[in-house]
């Protein structure tokens, strides 16, 4: 079993070069669901959980996707290819539309760099800029930085079944543990034999529905479960969201170390 | 005597050249002094209104704050020393919170300052006040720049979301219970007001400011880990814009009175040259030849007394017009300058300004008015009978 956070490229307003990461759920499963399924009948909702996090594989992946922003002016979509490596490390080069093209972005850890070929400039996202929509779509540039384990910052608790892409999922309340994380309260929809969250809600402190996740298509790429489209909505927001879309994955990619260097922003 | 009555007769007696001169040399000391005074007038205007509104006596700067980078928000603020609480409590302080927000005004995304602010104080004038009523919502204000921006009227409620000190979001509703007006527009755009105890129980900031504002006349204190900014720091965007301006001012002024000294030059060199019989027959009679000069110099000096009486004549009636109903700007233009301008500009005058101006004036044309009159020291009386220049 195997799933990972995939980071998608965009771009903020024209000429500008805040860039940002797009998080999408990618799971994976091996052909071995079978196997699995008798444990996860007995499994607590910390135990799915942490199944959960387990199969965020940590291994390279090069990944060619597109976001599409259903704005209120209309929709927008941007292509990109990104090459990543575990949680931590990610480049990723837009491809279209050609304003976008050439447009670079790179996130070592908790730090965010941009470079934009019209400017020649590599600008770091920090501080206020975090804040930002991501090209105006859904999400913020914070939104996509969130690294940590689930299992490590959330107590679980089951929360109801819900049917979603006709498969059956458990829903978890996710509870913060800690007091440092972006949102209070999650709830997410789970295939239990896939270990792919299907479903996702996240919100305030007040309880406020904040955004929302919903995917959209799962496919088997080189045996492994992926989530393949996705819709993100920031419910405050007025608009049909924003929709991520894979289109091709390689697993265990070869990715050179010296593509995550600041230097490679430039090339 | 008999120079400055030679000097003033021969002035007058020249007649339309000496009032062309008088002019065109007073169209400059109306242009000096509108101009600097409209300037004078912007330093005040604008000073005194950041003064009332946003800068008051000073302010203190909590930790790592600083106005010009949004990166210094979220770590900065910090527990308010004891000693400002308790003068905030008696209305000789006015703590500020602020913290970077985004608002959904009808749908859309728009990052903010949410600032909060005691509805109590009387530091500021700002009309924090009706931040006391609202119905359930949390009650805030905004200027009529992020009013007219976010779309927002009197009475509309709008989603605002934070994220607390731990960085936790968070979102609820706010009612607009007022819209001000104000010149400052570094407390109006992109910013939402709401009373402080309630921006700090919402993002976990109990106890906490980011800025102090302290009345005028309030001594400066130390207090560790904050930092005292005065008039020097709060105004300094003023005074550099106000010389920036005065400065692409200067030139218009300055053009105008190179041509009317040109004008008083080449006056002064025709003015020897057929007057060259004149001058041999005052030396020949016995005057000395820095008196001649003196004399002509004089003349030339004159002009500018009578251009301050020529000036006077059209521009006591056009300043006193201006004083009264200022300049007013093209629509939108006071805000795009990003300062605290008026929508009309009126000007400041001052009794050192005009004396500064005349005496300006009257050097440069004695300047101009002497040089062509050097001549007359190295001419021969005989050459000069006789209409030679020698």
């Amino acid at each position: 079993m195997k799933s990972n956070f995939l980071k998608v490229p965009s771009r903020l307003g024209i000429g500008r070069p805040a860039v940002g990461f797009v998080i999408l759920f990618l799971a994976a499963e091996a052909l071995l669901a079978g196997l699995i399924a008798p444990e996860q009948t007995a499994l607590s909702p910390a135990a799915l959980l942490e199944k959960i996090d387990e199969n965020a594989v940590p291994g390279n992946k090069i990944m060619v996707s597109s976001m599409t922003i259903h704005g209120r002016r209309g929709d927008r979509t941007v292509k990109s290819k990104s090459w990543i490596e575990g949680d931590d490390k990610a480049f990723t080069e837009y491809l279209e539309p050609p304003r976008e093209k050439g447009i670079k972005m790179l996130k070592l850890g908790d730090q965010l760099w941009t470079y934009t070929p019209a400017a020649d400039r590599v600008i770091g996202i920090s501080g206020n800029m975090l804040r930002q929509s991501v090209m105006g779509s859904d999400l913020s540039y914070e939104d996509m930085m969130e690294n940590r384990k689930w299992s490590t910052i959330y107590a679980a608790a089951d929360d109801g079944t819900e049917t979603v892409l006709d498969r059956p999922c458990r829903i978890l309340k996710l509870t913060a543990s800690v007091p440092d994380v972006a949102y209070e309260v999650r709830r997410i929809w789970v295939d239990e034999s896939r270990f792919l969250v299907l479903k996702e809600e996240r919100y305030g402190k007040s309880g406020r529905l904040l955004k929302t996740l919903e995917v959209g298509e799962v496919k088997q790429m080189e045996g492994r479960w992926v989530q393949t489209r996705a819709l993100f909505r920031d419910v405050l927001k007025e608009g049909g969201g924003t929709e991520f879309i894979i289109e091709s994955v390689d697993f265990e990619a070869d990715i050179p170390e010296v593509l995550f260097s600041k230097a490679s922003l430039r090339k | 005597m008999i120079i400055p009555k030679l000097a003033l007769r021969n002035l007058i007696g020249n007649g339309a050249k000496t009032w062309l001169n008088a002019l065109v040399l007073s169209f400059s000391f109306v242009a000096i002094i509108w101009g600097q005074s409209i300037f004078e007038g912007m330093d005040k205007e604008m000073s005194k209104v950041t003064i009332d509104q946003e800068a008051a006596g000073g302010q203190y700067w909590a930790g790592v704050y600083d106005p010009y980078d949004p990166t210094s928000f979220d770590e900065a603020p910090a527990a308010i020393p004891a000693d400002l609480s308790a003068e905030a409590a008696e209305g000789r302080a006015v703590p500020i919170l602020i913290v970077p927000g985004t608002i959904y005004p009808k749908g859309r995304m728009m990052s903010v300052l949410l600032k909060g602010v005691d509805p109590g104080q009387s530091v500021l004038k700002l009309p924090f006040g009706s931040l006391k009523g609202g119905s359930g919502n949390i009650p805030g204000l905004v200027g009529t720049r992020t009013a007219k921006s976010a779309g927002l009227s009197k009475g509309d409620t709008v989603t605002v979301r934070w994220r607390d000190a731990a960085g936790t979001f968070d979102a609820a509703d706010i009612e607009i219970v007022d819209i001000f007006q104000t010149q400052v527009q570094t407390v109006d755009v992109g910013q939402v007001w709401m009373p402080i105890q309630t921006l700090q129980e919402i993002t976990g900031r109990s106890g906490q400011a980011t800025i102090v504002t302290v009345p005028e006349g309030a001594a400066p204190k130390t207090y560790a880990g904050w930092a005292f900014q005065d008039h020097d720091v709060l105004l300094k965007d003023i005074k550099s814009f106000i010389q920036a301006k005065a400065m692409g001012f200067s030139i218009f002024y300055v053009t105008l009175m190179a041509m009317a000294l040109l004008a008083i030059f080449n006056t002064q060199i025709l003015s020897i040259w057929h007057r060259r019989r004149e001058i041999g027959t005052m030396i020949a009679l016995g005057m000395p030849r820095g008196r001649v000069i003196g004399l002509f110099t004089l003349e030339g000096s004159l002009l500018s007394i009578l251009a301050a009486a020529v000036g006077a004549v059209y521009g006591l009636p056009l300043l006193i017009y201006m004083a009264k109903h200022g300049w007013v700007l093209p629509a939108g233009q006071a805000d795009s300058f990003g300062l605290a301008l008026n929508k009309a500009l009126y000007p400041a005058y001052s009794l050192g300004l005009v004396i500064m101006t005349i005496l300006i004036v009257l050097a440069a044309t004695t300047v101009v008015s002497f040089l062509p009159t050097r001549k007359i020291a190295t001419l021969k009386p005989t050459d000069a009978l006789k209409g030679k220049w020698s």
